[in-house]
């Protein structure tokens, strides 16, 4: 049901697309046939795929630099005070910043390897899990930190026992959003500096005329997203199986 | 009050005033709440039932608080203080056994699973013990917080309509099984139901006015759980409407 619900309106897309190139018959080099899309996938599919691992790196990493940064960074606001009065007008300073303007900074201090697209995608992780954790953290049901007070419950306890695990629904959503937009910072970072990378491709696709090549690029980039965003509600899923979901019966 | 020492697990205060800004809420309260018995507490919506209950368990409200509050052996009440609100405060990711063994958790103490298992038992949850709250019923639910609550096994349980949001068959049960189980040790009940207060309590205060006046208790004769169907009860009753009338526009 599933894959047909996944299947269906590509299918759909397919034939839009095909049915524009055929009836503007737009030359290829500005929009190539699906069929030479896929001839594309089919015929460099070693070479896409050894850029996707780069990028798939790249965006993993981020993920899991950026989330545990995120995550201490929350804690740290929800704890100490001096740490919420400096960090967070920098915090909601720092997105006021584009990530683009950023990138070219980052790849003159990090280098055109891993770490400054890793930066980058740390960057854009960052502020979605904080902003959700820190949250989470702060509405902690009054009535568990009351409980917890009679029970002779010290500080740390109450943080480990029942903010933290009462803040993850809040933090779970804030990665879902970190995961679906971690691949835009490491697509930019490639774009503005690297010789590896899905976007590094696309880059040197479209100057090369090679858009059939550019758009299987950007096709596999799409479903390397789309994976890596199941597998991660899937595993937040799975984490919080108490967490009521509502959204099913509709009203 | 009889000249005789208060039981060691009575709660004594003394000159407790608690402001909210300009508001008074209490000012220079002196009471004792008898020890190994159950207080029930009546009073008008916003009296300041809930806030002298807090005090008790030593939870701060945000107002400003001062005076005194101890144990009737002249010791602090921490520790001594296992409190039940209207809401069930069950953690969800937690089983059932694991809320019942949270203060162990929070303490850093050593879980007693098979006393945790008793006490479920006991409440008539032991084949509920791995489920998380949310697969269980309200009255479920408050089962499983009376077993928290008695698993502290603490000298003073302090309760804040933990029963108001059920319905009334399980309340009556559940009723009964407190006065049962929790028989012996003092227990402070806020209540906005005066056959709850009458079934339940060995003195029975109603709050009233601002800053807070406390009547003269009122002590049902025979022992709790009583019988609801007896008339004495009944015109029991009646007095404590009479009296919660006289105190305020409306019970909560």
């Amino acid at each position: 049901m599933t894959l047909t619900r996944i299947l269906l309106p590509l299918a759909g897309l397919l034939l839009l697309w095909q049915g524009i190139v055929a009836l503007t018959a737009v030359p290829p080099y500005i929009l190539p046939p699906p069929a030479r899309v896929a001839s594309a996938l089919v015929q460099q599919h070693a070479l896409i795929l050894g850029h996707a691992l780069t990028t798939a790196v790249e965006i993993l990493l981020g993920l899991l630099i950026g989330t545990l940064l995120g995550a201490l960074a929350a804690t740290s606001l929800a704890y100490f005070p001096p740490a919420r009065r400096w960090l967070l007008p920098l915090l909601v300073v720092s997105q006021a910043i584009p990530v683009f303007a950023l990138a070219p900074i980052l790849v003159l201090w990090l280098g055109y390897g891993l770490a400054s697209k890793v930066a980058m995608a740390v960057l854009i992780i960052f502020f979605p899990v904080v902003a959700t954790f820190y949250d989470g953290l702060r509405r902690t049901e009054p009535g568990w930190i009351d409980l917890a007070a009679t029970m002779q419950a010290s500080r740390w306890a109450v943080l480990r026992h029942v903010r933290v695990p009462g803040a993850l629904p809040a933090f779970a959503s804030g990665l879902r959003v970190a995961t679906a937009v971690a691949p835009i910072g490491a697509v930019v970072g490639e774009w503005v500096g690297s010789s590896a990378g899905l976007g590094y491709l696309m880059l040197h696709a479209n100057g090369r005329m090679q858009t059939d090549l550019m758009f299987a690029a950007l096709a596999t980039l799409a479903v390397l997203a789309l994976l890596l965003y199941v597998a991660v509600d899937r595993a937040l899923r799975r984490a919080l199986p108490w967490q009521p979901d509502t959204a099913t019966p509709l009203p | 009050m009889p000249d005789t020492p208060p039981h060691p697990s009575a709660i004594v205060c003394r000159g407790l005033t608690l402001r909210y800004g300009a508001e008074r809420l209490f000012d220079n309260l002196s009471l004792t709440i008898p020890g190994g018995e159950w207080t029930c507490i009546l009073g008008p919506s916003g009296v300041g039932k809930t806030s002298l209950l807090r005090l008790f368990a030593g939870l701060g409200g945000g107002g400003s608080a001062a005076g005194e509050v101890h144990a009737g052996d002249g010791g602090t009440l921490a520790g001594r203080v296992a409190y039940m609100a209207q809401n069930d405060l069950l953690l969800p990711w937690l089983s059932v056994l694991d809320n019942v063994l949270l203060g162990a958790r929070l303490r850093g103490a050593r879980r007693d699973a098979a006393r945790a298992r008793t006490l479920l038992a006991e409440v008539g949850l032991a084949e509920r013990a791995g489920d998380r709250p949310a697969a269980l019923s309200g009255g479920m639910r408050q089962r499983a917080a009376l077993a928290r609550t008695l698993m502290e096994d603490c000298p003073i349980v302090l309760m804040d309509e933990p029963f108001s949001g059920l319905d009334a068959i399980t309340r009556h049960r559940l009723q009964e099984l407190a006065a049962t189980i929790l028989s012996g040790r003092t227990v402070v009940l806020v209540t906005h139901d005066p056959l709850e207060a009458l079934r339940l309590g060995r003195h029975i205060h109603v709050l009233s006015g601002q800053p807070v006046r406390m009547d003269q208790p009122l002590r049902p004769s025979g022992e709790p759980p009583r019988d609801l169907a007896d008339p004495v009860l009944l015109a029991l009753q009646a007095t404590l409407l009479s009296r919660l009338s006289g105190s305020g526009e409306g019970v909560s």
